[in-house]
């Protein structure tokens, strides 16, 4: 699965030719719990699309069905679709697992193994039965996450004897050392202080050379600084439940600039949090 | 007037004397351990003067003669705890594996959202309702009296296993582990039986190890794409190591003591053999089958017998706390 021409689509609304994940959702839920309803997000190629809400308005929910996270909850269901190069990722006939191979994720708290820096690094060669240099692809991933200058001297350290700016990288190097087309990072900066944050911003605005990113994230001023599109959830809580929903979508400058909504605006005012 | 007043007399009185009690008991149960080593080792103090280290590599025990040793029963107490350790560690990690990785309740979730019931306020909780009778009925395992495991091994597994047994070392007699027929009681039946005993021990403590794995750990393994098994084998397993050794390696403390259903099943014969169906010893049994008989002079024999015993259990269980107590200081690292 590289590019879009060796997919069949089995759509019938071909996507756009730069849009990567076309994320429908009509109905999620989590049991009986509605998590998420009416919710259609492009995520562009080569773009770093970022979700921003108040919190428990699901923007996290709708990041993990991008690649099928939520399969590991119980209740979990789905109803909509996520086209991913054309084609329906929660079709019966897909295996989630192949799924998450293409689209990797970066969570909120740095999670690396308890295993050596470069055991972490190889963990996605090790699940895909990677035959070739691992010292090279480790190398390469480390570089790639800006990590590899602090820890060339001691990859064979633990994962977790780094800091928590440098484990977050390490986790990013692990996800993007089996090049998966698409980057889900989940409020990646919110376990990390001011300098790693801004260490993590200017190496997404790195990887968006290569990959296409999609993130969550509740500051407002980081979705300013590093989205390209950028959409905003809000919750609705007139059917007595919390039911988190897109209010919009677009370019981040014209949506932190001029705001067509309402709860867009006061949101982005800081009227609301 | 204030509501709040400073405490009366009386209420500090009981304060210091319930403070005060609690401390006496706490220390007296650890003086009591001192103690009961201290008075063993006093009474092992003739036999260990008479009979010395030579007591331990010996491999007679004859009370006519005088001559003692205990080569056979410490190799007896070795062999079948370590193997017991070895199939009770299979079905106690698979045990923990299954209750803490969401084996069951997913499959019985799944089962009851084929009947559109996994919501149902009765039967929606049925998942987690099963899991938790399961883990009671393993530990129920454990309840179970020692003498009731003796004689379920000698009227039922005996039997069970006899013409399995047999059929092994007429096969395949040329290997050492089957070199012996199995008559009755021997070292197989009370492994296996032994097994079932510590099955409770390794289950509970691996599946506190599995519990604290956290589960940013597992999410990590599954958005990296791993499936179940491998997140299980790769990051879960490593990760809880150090747990599970220490859940073994407690388990093998409870097996070296073990001694009713031991002493009903062993076979009580003072051979080493390396042989599975043979008849073999082990110190506990052996104090369990001499002491009735035994003279003043046999006394002193069965209490270094006792001092030996108790030195490795300890030894054995001290390691074991140790080692649980790093693995919870690993995972401290690891949250």
């Amino acid at each position: 699965m590289t590019n879009a021409e060796t997919m069949e689509s089995t759509t019938t609304n071909t996507p756009q030719h730069d849009v990567v994940i076309e994320c429908d959702i009509r109905e999620l839920y989590y049991g009986n719990f509605k998590a998420v309803r009416d919710t259609y997000v492009p995520i562009h190629k080569g773009a770093i699309t970022a979700f921003i809400g108040p919190s428990g308005c699901g923007k996290s929910t709708v990041l993990r069905c991008l690649n099928r996270m939520n399969d590991l909850v119980r209740g979990f269901r789905f109803e909509g679709r996520v086209n991913f190069l054309g084609r329906d990722i929660y079709d019966p006939a897909i295996d989630p697992v192949a799924i998450r191979r293409h689209i990797g994720m970066v969570f909120q708290q740095p999670n690396p193994f308890s295993m050596s820096i470069f055991n972490n690094v190889a963990f996605g060669l090790k699940l895909n039965r990677f035959k070739g240099n691992k010292e090279e692809r480790v190398e390469m991933a480390l570089r790639g996450a800006a990590l590899w200058d602090e820890v060339k001297d001691k990859l064979h350290k633990s994962g977790l004897s780094l800091s928590g700016g440098q484990q977050q990288r390490l986790c990013i190097a692990r996800a993007i050392a089996t090049e998966p087309e698409v980057l889900l990072m989940d409020e990646p900066c919110s376990a990390l202080d001011p300098i790693a944050t801004r260490k993590v911003e200017e190496l997404m605005l790195e990887l968006k050379e290569k990959y296409t990113i999609a993130i969550v994230t509740h500051n407002l001023q980081q979705a300013q600084r590093v989205a390209d599109k950028t959409g905003f959830l809000y919750v609705d809580t007139t059917e007595g439940s919390r039911t988190g929903y897109l209010v919009e979508f677009g370019d981040s400058d014209r949506l932190f600039e001029a705001p067509q909504e309402k709860y867009t605006q006061d949101y982005i005012r800081g009227e609301f949090s | 007037m204030s509501i709040s007043q400073p405490p009366t007399s009386g209420q500090r009185t009981a304060n210091k004397a319930f403070r005060l009690s609690t401390f006496a008991f706490a220390w007296l149960s650890v003086a009591l351990v001192v103690y009961i080593v201290c008075m063993i080792t006093w009474e092992a103090i003739p036999a260990f003067r008479e009979h010395g280290l030579g007591f331990i590599t010996g491999t007679t025990w004859d009370a006519n003669t005088g001559e003692y040793g205990i080569l056979p029963e410490i190799w007896g107490t070795l062999y079948s705890s370590l193997l017991a350790l070895l199939i009770g560690t299979v079905f106690g990690v698979s045990v923990a594996i299954f209750l803490t990785e969401g084996f069951l309740s997913g499959g019985v979730f799944a089962l009851l959202k084929a009947v559109h019931l996994q919501y149902h306020p009765l039967w929606g909780r049925l998942p987690e309702q099963l899991e938790h009778l399961l883990k009671n009925l393993v530990e129920l395992l454990a309840a179970i009296p020692s003498v009731v495991y003796g004689l379920w091994g000698i009227f039922v597994v005996i039997p069970m296993i006899r013409p399995v047994a047999n059929y092994l070392h007429e096969a395949l007699g040329w290997f050492p582990a089957f070199g012996t027929p199995l008559s009755g009681p021997g070292l197989l039946p009370a492994s296996l039986v032994l097994a079932i005993m510590i099955l409770p021990t390794i289950a509970a403590i691996s599946r506190d190890a599995l519990n604290a794995v956290p589960n940013k750990l597992r999410e990590a393994a599954y958005g990296m794409a791993a499936t179940r098994w491998e997140a299980i084998l790769y990051v879960i397993l490593p990760t809880s190591a150090t747990g599970l050794f220490g859940a073994v390696v407690l388990a093998f403390g409870r097996a070296l003591g073990e001694t009713m259903a031991l002493a009903m099943l062993v076979g009580n014969a003072n051979v080493i053999s390396v042989s599975l169906f043979s008849p073999a010893n082990t110190l506990a049994a052996l104090l369990a089958n001499n002491f009735p008989e035994a003279g003043q002079k046999e006394v002193g024999v069965l209490m270094y017998a006792a001092l030996v015993l108790l030195a490795i259990t300890l030894i054995v269980n001290i390691i074991g706390a140790a080692i649980l107590q790093r693995a919870s200081k690993n995972l401290e690292e690891v949250r």
